[in-house]
């Protein structure tokens, strides 16, 4: 749930359902969390998936610290990073990735992976991704490729002249 | 006396340098071994694919360091295989720089009309297009409009493609699946294996050692197909000469780390490194002022909304090469593409202050994608890379099975450099923001760092033993039999594209390398032609090779 909570903050989605707390529903359509980041991130391939309840257990250290010093009431109910609003979500792992921060590279690889699961569905295979209506792939209107599941653009130049060359252009198209 | 393997010549990576040293030893009648620590992929294995381990993860490095991260090649062809094969030469200006050393810094025998015979045969060899304006994608055309717009020129760059098989599919980073893209895999290479060069894939070369008949002694580790993190057995080869070519982001660090076995380096190895000034903007276009201002169609109703695309960079604007600008003033827009994930993580919005690059408004521009073009910008850095002390293994610790892992590289920009990125940031905003056509945003360095997929001179040639750690023939200083072709020989920044100066200078290094070997006893000559018979190329440097080969 903290983890989710993570990446919902990376990439916000709607609410799974109206109980749903990790997902904070700061944004229409599916976030990183509909896009498949925890199984990204739980994936051995990522290096990252052996250190998760680390993750989970820091985020949620510094989220009570973080509500203690923004005096914020406690919920006990969910874990303190969940507890947080997605703005405050959003204020502390800015504060955890900014440069000089001590475990900046951490977060830094842990929002990578969400942001990847995201805009490029790095668990799945692209084309089956597409075609399963990934998320982020489809809002971000990639285009779909050929039966053979490669991609080829038969139509993609305007086709004429629109500068002039740099005058030092050499005969090898470089520059003088 | 053991039963250790021995070769003549020892090639450490199988990029730029790597390649074409191997090539003209083997063809000359070396024993020629090459060593490269990523697997040997070609045709099929480049997968349209973002899955993790796909050939987009298996063919890559990408090391972040502290200030700078550097994006390279991990397969046979180095960075030849992912890169975007723009192959222009660089202008003439930059080899009159003078950086950080208030002199100039490349060796004085090397300017552009010297190195000009050296770039031609790389030309022979590597077959070049000069692209027409039909042979321009959409973003590129859209950049060059742009630039028109704003009064300047722009320029089709010349690519290591073959246009006729090129199917504008933008998955170059993970390796051309139509064979389209002329990398090192369809020139130098299979010449080098015809004329009897050996090939290691899944190889990662650890250290040096000197043996005690003046030769060498290098050691490596199997690395596993699917698994960069697994090591296997270890082995060692000796050789007479050893061809350092791992990558700027890599040979300083085997170099560093064999400081114990062959002893002290020059001071210059594993400083100096140069990120070519690289500096990424994402434009986000409004397509009705494409429509509207720039007057652009698609003929399918619509202005652009190409991002996808294409191949690669296209078209860049060369008006601020101008040798007469002030040095850090002087550098290249080129149009780009960089596919999600690596494309998309470090863009910020535009007109927002504050950190953007990810959150609420940061998913807002992701879905405006088909929308975005992305300016690359080559500067002129001030050389202010370090490299500190090496990891256990390899170049980093790697993080996942491939691709990342975490590098000793420091770089604060100078306020040269700096100056040179706010000045081309403007230059950028000036063209792409005029009457509305598109909003801009550079990438922040405040994730990575800074970030290049052209890692320079962390082990630069030059004339001063201070502030060079080769000399002008390649050869490491103090240490005879070893050379460095690779990018780390380049002194820095070049403001265009580098595989091709690189190429140029490891081509100029052969001669050097061939009487060095000859002296150590191999039966070798220098005068193979290009790897594909043409001799116009080898007419050309004739007259240069007697002040390379001075003993
Ligand atoms: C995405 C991308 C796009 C690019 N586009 C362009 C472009 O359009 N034009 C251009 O001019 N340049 C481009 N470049 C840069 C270009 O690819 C490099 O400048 C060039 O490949 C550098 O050549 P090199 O010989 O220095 O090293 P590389 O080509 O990087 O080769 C080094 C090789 O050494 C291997 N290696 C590293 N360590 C070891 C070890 N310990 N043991 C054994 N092997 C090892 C690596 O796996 C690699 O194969 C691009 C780069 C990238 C990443």
């Amino acid at each position: 749930m903290t983890l989710e909570a993570f990446a919902d903050t990376i990439v916000p989605g709607e609410k799974r359902s109206p109980d749903d707390r990790a997902v904070a529903g700061a944004s229409h359509g599916g976030g990183a969390v509909a896009a498949g980041a925890i199984e990204l991130l739980e994936w051995d391939a990522t290096g990252v998936h052996d250190g998760l309840d680390w993750f989970a257990s820091a985020l949620n250290d510094h989220a009570r610290a973080y509500a203690t010093e923004h005096g914020l009431a406690p919920d006990e109910t969910v874990p303190p990073f969940v507890a947080l609003g997605f703005e405050h979500r959003t204020a502390l792992v800015q504060k955890l990735t900014l440069p000089g921060h001590p475990e900046k590279p951490l977060w830094v690889s842990l929002a990578l992976f969400s942001n990847m699961a995201y805009d490029s569905a790095a668990h799945m295979h692209t084309a089956d991704a597409l075609a399963a209506g990934h998320p982020g792939l489809i809002a971000m209107g990639i285009e779909r490729p050929d039966p053979d599941g490669l991609w080829r653009f038969p139509e993609f130049s305007y086709g004429r002249k629109l500068a002039n060359l740099h005058p030092d252009t050499t005969s090898t198209g470089s520059p003088a | 006396m053991t039963g250790i393997e021995r070769t003549d010549v020892l090639v450490i990576g199988s990029g730029f340098g790597g390649a074409i040293a191997a090539y003209h030893l083997a063809a000359g009648g070396a024993k020629v071994v090459i060593l490269e620590r990523g697997p040997w992929l070609t045709g099929k294995d480049f997968d349209h694919d973002f899955k993790l381990g796909s050939s987009y993860t298996r063919a890559f490095d990408f090391t972040v360091g502290d200030g700078m991260s550097i994006l390279g090649g991990n397969c046979v062809g180095g960075g030849s295989v992912v890169y975007f094969a723009a192959m222009p030469r660089a202008p003439r200006f930059v080899f009159e720089r003078h950086g950080s050393i208030g002199r100039r810094m490349w060796p004085a025998a090397i300017n552009r009309d010297t190195l000009d015979p050296w770039y031609d045969r790389v030309a022979e060899s590597i077959p070049i297009s000069q692209q027409t304006w039909s042979d321009v994608p959409y973003a590129g055309g859209l950049w060059a409009a742009a630039c028109n717009h704003a009064g300047r020129t722009a320029n089709p760059v010349p690519a290591a493609i073959d246009l006729s098989k090129c199917v504008n599919c933008n998955w170059m980073m993970a390796g051309c699946r139509f064979d389209a893209k002329k990398s090192l895999l369809f020139t130098y290479l299979p010449a080098a294996v015809a004329h009897g060069a050996e090939i290691r894939p899944l190889h990662e070369v650890q250290k040096i050692h000197r043996t005690s008949d003046g030769g060498y002694r290098v050691d490596y580790d199997h690395i596993d197909g699917e698994d960069y993190r697994i090591r296997g057995e270890s082995g060692s080869i000796e050789a007479k000469i050893i061809i350092v070519a791992a990558g700027a982001g890599a040979t300083p660090v085997i170099l560093q780390r064999s400081e114990d076995t062959l002893g002290k380096m020059p001071r210059a190895v594993g400083r100096y490194f140069s990120g070519n000034g690289e500096r990424l903007n994402t434009a986000i276009l409004n397509e009705d002022k494409v429509r509207d201002v720039l007057g652009l169609t698609r003929g399918d109703g619509l202005a652009y909304e190409a991002n996808q695309i294409g191949k690669g960079p296209v078209v860049a604007s060369w008006d601020r090469l101008d040798g007469s600008l002030p040095e850090y003033s002087r550098f290249s827009l080129e149009q780009l593409y960089f596919p999600p994930g690596l494309g998309t993580i470090l863009a910020q919005v535009p007109g927002m202050d504050g950190i953007s690059w990810f959150g609420k408004d940061k998913k807002e521009i992701l879905k405006r994608w088909r929308s975005w073009l992305i300016i690359f910008q080559m500067t002129e850095d001030d050389n202010e890379g370090v490299f500190g002390p090496p990891p256990a293994k390899g170049n980093a610790d790697r993080l996942s099975q491939q691709m990342l892992g975490l590098g000793p590289l420091k770089y604060d920009p100078t306020p040269n450099t700096l100056r040179g990125w706010a000045e081309a940031d403007a230059e950028v905003k000036d063209i792409l923001e005029r009457d509305g056509i598109a909003e801009v945003a550079a990438w922040t360095n405040d994730v990575v760092g800074a970030y290049t997929v052209h890692p320079l001179a962390s082990c630069r040639i030059g004339d001063d033993p201070e502030t060079s750690a080769l000399t002008d023939g390649n050869e490491l200083r103090g240490h005879p039999g070893i050379f460095v072709t690779d990018g780390s020989s380049v002194p820095g920044a070049l403001t265009v594209n580098p595989a091709m100066t690189i190429s140029a200078l490891a081509e100029r290094a052969i001669p050097g390398i061939v009487r060095a070997a000859q002296e150590r006893g191999v039966d070798v000559k220098y005068g193979a032609p290009a790897p594909d018979g043409s001799t116009s190329g080898r007419r050309g440097v004739q007259d240069l090779l007697p002040t390379l080969t001075r003993g």
